[in-house]
C-alpha cells in the first residue's frame, strides 16, 4: 500500500515535470517556438525523462533487494546459536517471523526472541522504506529541476527523448533472449544441484521412480528413487495416443476445409476449431477427468476390459482433441501454400480430387505436414493440465493404454505443488525433468520450424 | 495413322523456322473436310460472379489440326480454352452456357463424365508445373490414376514413349528417378506435355506453353507441337503472333470477351474481314 | 528432331493407333475411381463431424453437470433473536456482535422444525441439515440491522451441500443407504420439510460473492475472479508496453543482422515452449531468487507476461508489416524522424492490429493454469485478494481445485466456473473479431 501510494507519487511528480518541462521551453522560447529545436512538447518529455528514470530505477532496485537485505540484517541480529541452524530450519524460522510482523498465524510458539525479532523485522522494513522514499522523492524533484534548467533554445530535446525511446525499444526486444537465459540458467543450476545428489545416469537409465524421501534419516522405507525412463515412456505414450487422434482428425479436416468444403461449410467449420484451440487446457483436463475417464471405465467393464480410472487412453484421447485444430491449422497453411498450379496439372490430367490430393498435394506438402507433426508432438509433450488432472501418479512402466501412467509434467506439478524445502532432492527433480522437458521440445521445435521454413522457401 | 506420319513429318517441319506456306493450311484444311470436327462451340458464354467474361464464342476445332487462340490479355481465350476441357469447373464463382460438344457429344450432358473429358482433352499450362516426383512418377502418373497400364512394363513403355514423343527422352533417359523440378523450364515444360501425352489424349490444350520460355525453348516446343498434330488435335492459346502463324492452321481472334474472327491462318494473318483484328495484327493494340 | 519421333511413333504403333483403348480403361475405371472419391471425402467430413461432435460433448457436459450450480436449496429458518445471546449487556458494540454465539441461535431452530427428535445422536444428525454456513447469515442480518435483536427472524439460509445435490436429483434415495452421503432419516427429514413449504430454491449469489471455502454452498468464485483480475492486469501492463517495443524496434528499426536473427529465433522459440516451464522460471527466479512473495498476483502475471510477450509480439509484427512502406515514405518526405513516423503514423494504423492480438494472448493468459501451480497460486486462499500482492488465486487454478474436491457439489461449482471462464474468453474472442472486422483494412 504504501509502496503503491509511493509509485503514485512519483508517477504525479512525472507528470508535473511534464508540464513544467513545456511551458518553461514556452517561456524561453519568448513567443517565437521557431526559436526552439524542438516542439515544446518535446521539452516536456525531456523534463519528465529527468524525474522519472532515476526515481522509478531505484524505487524498482529497492522493491527487488528489500526482502532479501532486510533477512540478511534480521538473522544477523539473531542469537549465534541460531544462526548456526541448518538452512531449512532457519527458512522456517524467518518465515515465522514474516508471518509474525505481518500479524498472520505462526507455527510454534511465539517466544520473546522471536517477538524481538519480529519487532525488529518491521522497524527495518519501515526505516528502509522510509530511506527509499525519501531517495526517490529527492531524486525525482532534483531530476526536474535538472532538467529544467538545461531547457534552453539550443536543446536538442527531441533527439535526446528520441534516443530514450530507441533504448527502450531496444531493451524490450532483448527481453525474448533474457527469458530464454532466463530459463535455461534457472533449469540448469538447479537440475546440476540435483545431478549432485543423484547420478544422471540413474535419472536418465533408471526404471524405478518414487521420489517420496524419507524425511528424517531413522525414518523407515522410500529412500528416494530417480529412474525417470517411467515418466519417458507415461509421456510417449500418451503423447502417441493424442497424435494416433489428432494426426488422423486434423489433417482430414484441413483436407476437406480447403479442398471439399463449400464456404458456407467452411464458415461453421473453422469456428469450431477455432472454439476447439480456445477451450483453456483446464477445462480440458476437467472434462478427461470427470466425463471421459468415467466414459472409458464404464464401458471397458462393460465389455470385460480393466480400464484403469486414470488410463492414459483417457487422458490421450482427450489430449488428441485438444490438438486437433492445432494440427489442422498448421496442415491447412501447408496445403494452400502448394501452387494451384499442381492442382491444375492433376485435374487436367483427369485426376479425380482425391487422386489429386493423395498423390500431388500432400506429397508435395509432406515436409510441411511433418513439421506441423511434429510442433504438435512437442506441444502434447508439454502439456499439462490434462495429464495432472486425467492421468496418474503412479509411475508404471507399461504400453498397455488402459493403465494408469504418469507423465514428465504430471510429476513437475506433483514434486513442487506444496511447501517444500529448497534443496531436497525430490524438489530439485522437478527442475531436472523441466530441464528434459525444456530440451526435448526445444529440439522437436527447432527441427520442425526448419523443416516447415524449407518446405516454404521452396514454393516461394 | 501410323502409316501417315512419316509422309507428313518431312513437310511439316518446314513452317517452323519460317513464315507459313501461303497454300498449304488451306489444302490441308479442305482435306479434312467438314466431318473432321472435333470440338464444336455455339454460344459459349462464361461469367465470373457477377462478370461476363466471354460472349456468344461459337468455333470449330478441326481434328488434327493446331488452332490458335489470339488476341490482347483479359480477351477471353484462354476462359474459352479451359472451357474445353471444364477446368472451369475447378472455380467456384465461374458458370459456363452454350452448348460445346466433343465429336458430337455436349460435354455439359450427364453423359460425359469430367475425369473421362479430362482424360481425352489434355491440357498443358502456361507455367511448367510438374509434380514434385521424379520424371518417371511424373510421367507415369495419368497412367497410374486411370489404370491404363496393366504392367509395370507396359507402364515403362508408356513413360518411355511419352518421353520421346515429347523429344525429351534422349535428355533425361538415364535420370528418370530424378525429380522433375531439377529440370530447365524448356525440358519442365516438354516434361509436361510428355504427361498429357501419356494419357494419350485426342485433344491437347496448350495455355501460352511457352510464356514462360527463353526462346530457343520456345523454338523447340514449336517443333513439337507440330509434330504432335499428327496424332492429336491441338489448341494453343498464345500472345505471340508470330507464334500462332508458325505453328497453326486455323486462328481465333478473341476480343474483349468475343471471337472477333476465326479462319485459316492464312487468311487472319494475310486478310483478316474484322478491322479489328488488322489493327491487332499490324500492331496497333494489344 | 521430327525423324526421331517419327521413327519412335512406328516404334510404339499401338499406343497411338489405339487412343480408344486408353479411353477405355479410363471409362472403365471410373466407377471404382468415385466410389474411393467418395470414400475419401466422407474420411473429411466425418474428422470434422468428430471434431465438432467433440466440441458439443464438451460443452453439453459442462453445462449439464454445472447449470445447478446456479441455484441453491435453501431453507426458511424462523429463528428469535434472544437479545441474552447476541447482546447481553446492549451495548451494540460491533465488535460483541460478531463474536456471539449464533451458532446456538440456529441450533435452536433447527430443532424447533422437529420437536419430537430427542434421541443426542439423533438431534446431532438432524443439525447436519444446515450448512454451517447459516450463522454467518444471521451474524451478517444483525450487524446490518441491529434494530431485530429480540424479534423473530424468518430468514433463508442454505441446507448442507448433501441435502442440496439430493435436492437437485444429484443423489437418488434408491440406491442403498451406505453408499450415499445422506441418511434416510435425512431424506424424511428433508421430504418433511418440503411439504411444509420451507425449501426452496433460490439463485445461488454465494456462488458470484464469496471465496472459496471448504464447504460447497459457501463457496464462490470471486475470489478467484478478483485475482485474475489483478493477475490479468499485471501481464497486460507488462507485455504490452514491450511486446509492442520489440515489435516496433525489429519491424521499424532493427538492422538485418546476427543479433536480430538471434532475436526472432528466441521469440519463435518462446511461443513453443511449454507453459508449465515458464512457472518453472517463475519459481526459480522470481519467488527464490527475488524473493517475491508465493501466491501472489503479480509474480502470476509477470510469469503471464513472459509467456504471452511471443504471442503479442508476433501479432504486432504482422499488423507493422501490414501497414504499406507509402506511408512511412510520406512522412520521412515531410521531414518526421524515425521515431515520429513510427508514433505519428505508422503505429496507429497498426494499432487495432497489435490490439486483436494483445486481446487473444491475454485470453490465452487467462485460461492458463499450469504455470500458477508452480508459483503457488494452487494455495487454499478464503480471502478476496485486495492487491496486487495479496496471496490469491485465479479461476481456471480454482476449477483445477474444484474438480479435484471429492463432494459432488464441487464438481457442480467447477462447472459453473468454467461456464463463467468460458464466458470471459468468449467476450475477449467477440472484441477481437470485431475489432478485427472494423478496423481491417486492404490498403
Amino acid at each position: 500500500m504504501q509502496t503503491a501510494i509511493l509509485a503514485v507519487t512519483l508517477a504525479v511528480l512525472t507528470i508535473i515535470g511534464f508540464y513544467m518541462g513545456r511551458s518553461r521551453s514556452v517561456s524561453v522560447a519568448a513567443g517565437n517556438l521557431r526559436r526552439l529545436h524542438s516542439l515544446p512538447g518535446y521539452y516536456g518529455y525531456y523534463v519528465a525523462l529527468w524525474c522519472g528514470i532515476p526515481a522509478f530505477a531505484v524505487l524498482a532496485t529497492w522493491l527487488s533487494l528489500e526482502t532479501t537485505i532486510v533477512e540478511t540484517l534480521v538473522i544477523a541480529s539473531l542469537p549465534e546459536t541460531t544462526q548456526a541452524l541448518p538452512e531449512s530450519r532457519l527458512n522456517l524460522l524467518i518465515n515465522d517471523i514474516r508471518n509474525l510482523a505481518s500479524g498472520n498465524i505462526v507455527s510454534r510458539e511465539v517466544d520473546p526472541e522471536l517477538q524481538a525479532a519480529a519487532e525488529r523485522y518491521q522497524s527495518l522494513r519501515q526505516t528502509g522504506f522510509l530511506a527509499a522514499a525519501a531517495v526517490t522523492l529527492s531524486l525525482a524533484i532534483a531530476g526536474l529541476a535538472w532538467g529544467r534548467r538545461l531547457i534552453g533554445p539550443g536543446l536538442k530535446a527531441r533527439n535526446q527523448v528520441e534516443t530514450v525511446v530507441r533504448v527502450f525499444l531496444i531493451v524490450s526486444s532483448t527481453i525474448a533472449i533474457l527469458t530464454t537465459i532466463g530459463i535455461v540458467l534457472s533449469l540448469l543450476f538447479e537440475a546440476i544441484r540435483f545431478f549432485a545428489l543423484v547420478s544422471p545416469l540413474e535419472f536418465l537409465f533408471g526404471l524405478k521412480w518414487s521420489p517420496q524421501t524419507a524425511l528424517r534419516a531413522d525414518q523407515v522405507g522410500s529412500s528416494g528413487l530417480f529412474g525417470a525412463i517411467p515418466l519417458f515412456s507415461g509421456t510417449l505414450l500418451i503423447s502417441f495416443i493424442a497424435m494416433c487422434v489428432a494426426g488422423p482428425a486434423g489433417l482430414l479436416s484441413a483436407v476437406y476445409m480447403s479442398e471439399y468444403a463449400h464456404p458456407r461449410m467452411r464458415a461453421v467449420a473453422k469456428p469450431i476449431l477455432e472454439i476447439l484451440a480456445g477451450i483453456p487446457t483446464v477445462v480440458y483436463g476437467f472434462f478427461a477427468a470427470l466425463t471421459v475417464a468415467p466414459f472409458f471405465r464404464n464401458t471397458g467393464a462393460g465389455v470385460g476390459l480393466e480400464i484403469s480410472s486414470e488410463s492414459a487412453l483417457a487422458a490421450g484421447v482427450v489430449m488428441g482433441i485438444m490438438i486437433i485444430p492445432f494440427v489442422s491449422s498448421i496442415s491447412d497453411d501447408v496445403i494452400t501454400a502448394v501452387p494451384q498450379a499442381m492442382r491444375e496439372g492433376s485435374y487436367g490430367l483427369g485426376a479425380t480430387r482425391s487422386e489429386t490430393i493423395r498423390q500431388v498435394i500432400i506429397p508435395a506438402a509432406l515436409p510441411g505436414i511433418v513439421g506441423g507433426f511434429l510442433l504438435a508432438m512437442s506441444r502434447a509433450i508439454g502439456e499439462t493440465m490434462i495429464v495432472v488432472m486425467a492421468a496418474g501418479l503412479a509411475a508404471n512402466l507399461t504400453v498397455n493404454p488402459f493403465e494408469a501412467v504418469t507423465t514428465v509434467t504430471v510429476q513437475i506439478v506433483t514434486l513442487l505443488i506444496g511447501d517444500q524445502e529448497f534443496d531436497s532432492a525430490k524438489t530439485l527433480a522437478a527442475f531436472a525433468l523441466g530441464l528434459m522437458l525444456f530440451c526435448v521440445t526445444l529440439c522437436l521445435n527447432v527441427i520442425a520450424l526448419h523443416v516447415v521454413n524449407k518446405y516454404r522457401e521452396q514454393y516461394e | 495413322m501410323a502409316d501417315s506420319t512419316p509422309q507428313a513429318m518431312p513437310q511439316e517441319a518446314a513452317p517452323i523456322s519460317e513464315p507459313p506456306p501461303a497454300a498449304e493450311p488451306l489444302k490441308t484444311s479442305t482435306d479434312s473436310g467438314n466431318g473432321a470436327v472435333k470440338f464444336a462451340s455455339r454460344k459459349v458464354c462464361v461469367y465470373y460472379g457477377e462478370k461476363q467474361a466471354l460472349f456468344d464464342v461459337d468455333l470449330d476445332v478441326l481434328k488434327n489440326k493446331v488452332t490458335a487462340l489470339i488476341g490482347p490479355s483479359g480477351c477471353g481465350k484462354s476462359t474459352y480454352l479451359r472451357c474445353l476441357n471444364r477446368m472451369n469447373d475447378t472455380i467456384p464463382i465461374c458458370r459456363v452456357t452454350g452448348e460445346i460438344s466433343l465429336d458430337g457429344v455436349d460435354i455439359h450432358s450427364k453423359a460425359v463424365d469430367v475425369v473421362h473429358l479430362r482424360a481425352r482433352v489434355g491440357m498443358v499450362f502456361q507455367k511448367p508445373n510438374p509434380f514434385p516426383k521424379s520424371i518417371y512418377d511424373n510421367i507415369a502418373y495419368g497412367p497410374r490414376i486411370h489404370g491404363i497400364a496393366s504392367s509395370k512394363g507396359e507402364l515403362d513403355d508408356i513413360v518411355q514413349s511419352s518421353l520421346e514423343k515429347a523429344g525429351l527422352l534422349k535428355e533425361v533417359h538415364d535420370r528418370l528417378q530424378e525429380p522433375g523440378t531439377g529440370l530447365s523450364g524448356g525440358q519442365q515444360q516438354r516434361l509436361c506435355i510428355a504427361r498429357a501425352v501419356a494419357v494419350e489424349p485426342e485433344v491437347i490444350l496448350m495455355d501460352e506453353p511457352c510464356s514462360a520460355l527463353d526462346p530457343i525453348a520456345t523454338a523447340r516446343i514449336e517443333e513439337l507441337i507440330d509434330e504432335l498434330r499428327e496424332n492429336y488435335t491441338i489448341v494453343i492459346v498464345t500472345h505471340s503472333m508470330q507464334q500462332a502463324a508458325r505453328v497453326s492452321q486455323r486462328t481465333g481472334f478473341f476480343h474483349l470477351g468475343e471471337l472477333v474472327e476465326f479462319g485459316e491462318t492464312e487468311q487472319i494473318f494475310t486478310n483478316p474481314q474484322d478491322e479489328r483484328t488488322q489493327g491487332y495484327i499490324t500492331g496497333r493494340f494489344g | 528432331m521430327s525423324n526421331a519421333v517419327a521413327t519412335d511413333v512406328q516404334v510404339a504403333p499401338n499406343m497411338n493407333g489405339s487412343p480408344r483403348n486408353a479411353s477405355e480403361a479410363v471409362a472403365k475405371s471410373l466407377k471404382r475411381r468415385y466410389a474411393a472419391e467418395k470414400r475419401f471425402r466422407a474420411y473429411g467430413l466425418v474428422a470434422i463431424i468428430f471434431a465438432a461432435l467433440c466440441l458439443a460433448i464438451l460443452l453439453v457436459t459442462i453445462v449439464g453437470k454445472g447449470y445447478s450450480a446456479f441455484t441453491q436449496t435453501m431453507i426458511r429458518l424462523d429463528i428469535t433473536l434472544y437479545p441474552q445471546d447476541i447482546d447481553p449487556d446492549g451495548t451494540r458494540d460491533p465488535d460483541v456482535l460478531s463474536t456471539a454465539n449464533y451458532q446456538k441461535l440456529v441450533k435452536q431452530a433447527v430443532q424447533d422444525l422437529f420437536p419430537e427428535v430427542t434421541n443426542r445422536r439423533e438431534r446431532r444428525h438432524l443439525q447436519e441439515i444446515i450448512s454451517p454456513g447459516a450463522t454467518y447469515h444471521i451474524r451478517d442480518a444483525v450487524l446490518e440491522d441491529t434494530s431485530l435483536i429480540g424479534q423473530r427472524l424468518v430468514i433463508e439460509v442454505p441446507v448442507s451441500d448433501d441435502l442440496d445435490q439430493f435436492n437437485k436429483g444429484f443423489i437418488s434415495g434408491d440406491v442403498p443407504e451406505v453408499e450415499r452421503r445422506v441418511s434416510d432419516k435425512q431424506i424424511a427429514w428433508f421430504n418433511r420439510l418440503k411439504d411444509r413449504g420451507v425449501i426452496i430454491s433460490t439463485f445461488n449469489t454465494t456462488l458470484f460473492t464469496a471465496g472459496d471455502s471448504r464447504e460447497p454452498e459457501l463457496a464462490g468464485i470471486w475470489g478467484a475472479v478478483v485475482g485474475s483480475f489483478f493477475t490479468m492486469a499485471v501481464t497486460l501492463l507488462l507485455s504490452f508496453p514491450l511486446a509492442v517495443g520489440a515489435a516496433v524496434y525489429l519491424e521499424e528499426f532493427a538492422p538485418k543482422n546476427r543479433w536480430t536473427d538471434l532475436i526472432e529465433v528466441n521469440i519463435n522459440n518462446l511461443a513453443a515452449v511449454p507453459s508449465i516451464v515458464f512457472g518453472l522460471l517463475g519459481l526459480a527466479v522470481f519467488i527464490n531468487f527475488f524473493g517475491l512473495p508465493r501466491s501472489a498476483p503479480v509474480v502470476g502475471g509477470m510469469v503471464l507476461a513472459l509467456m504471452t510477450l511471443p504471442t503479442i509480439i508476433i501479432a504486432a509484427r504482422a499488423a507493422l508489416k501490414a501497414v504499406p512502406p507509402s506511408i512511412r515514405e510520406g512522412a520521412f518526405g515531410i521531414g518526421a524522424s524515425p521515431i515520429q513516423v513510427v508514433t505519428h503514423h505508422v503505429l496507429p494504423l497498426a494499432m487495432p492490429g497489435i490490439l486483436t492480438g494483445t486481446i487473444i494472448g491475454m485470453a490465452q493468459a487467462l485460461g492458463e493454469t499450469a504455470p500458477l501451480l508452480m508459483i503457488g497460486m494452487v494455495a487454499f486462499i478464503v480471502d478476496i485478494p485486495g492487491g496486487p500482492l495479496d496471496p490469491s488465486t485465479v479461476l481456471p487454478v480454482q476449477i483445477y481445485l474444484w474438480s479435484d474436491a471429492p463432494e459432488r457439489a464441487f464438481e457442480e461449482r467447477a462447472s459453473a466456473a468454467i461456464m463463467v471462464l468460458l464466458g470471459f474468453l468468449i467476450m475477449m474472442n467477440a472484441i477481437a473479431v470485431v475489432l478485427r472486422k472494423r478496423f481491417e483494412r486492404r490498403w
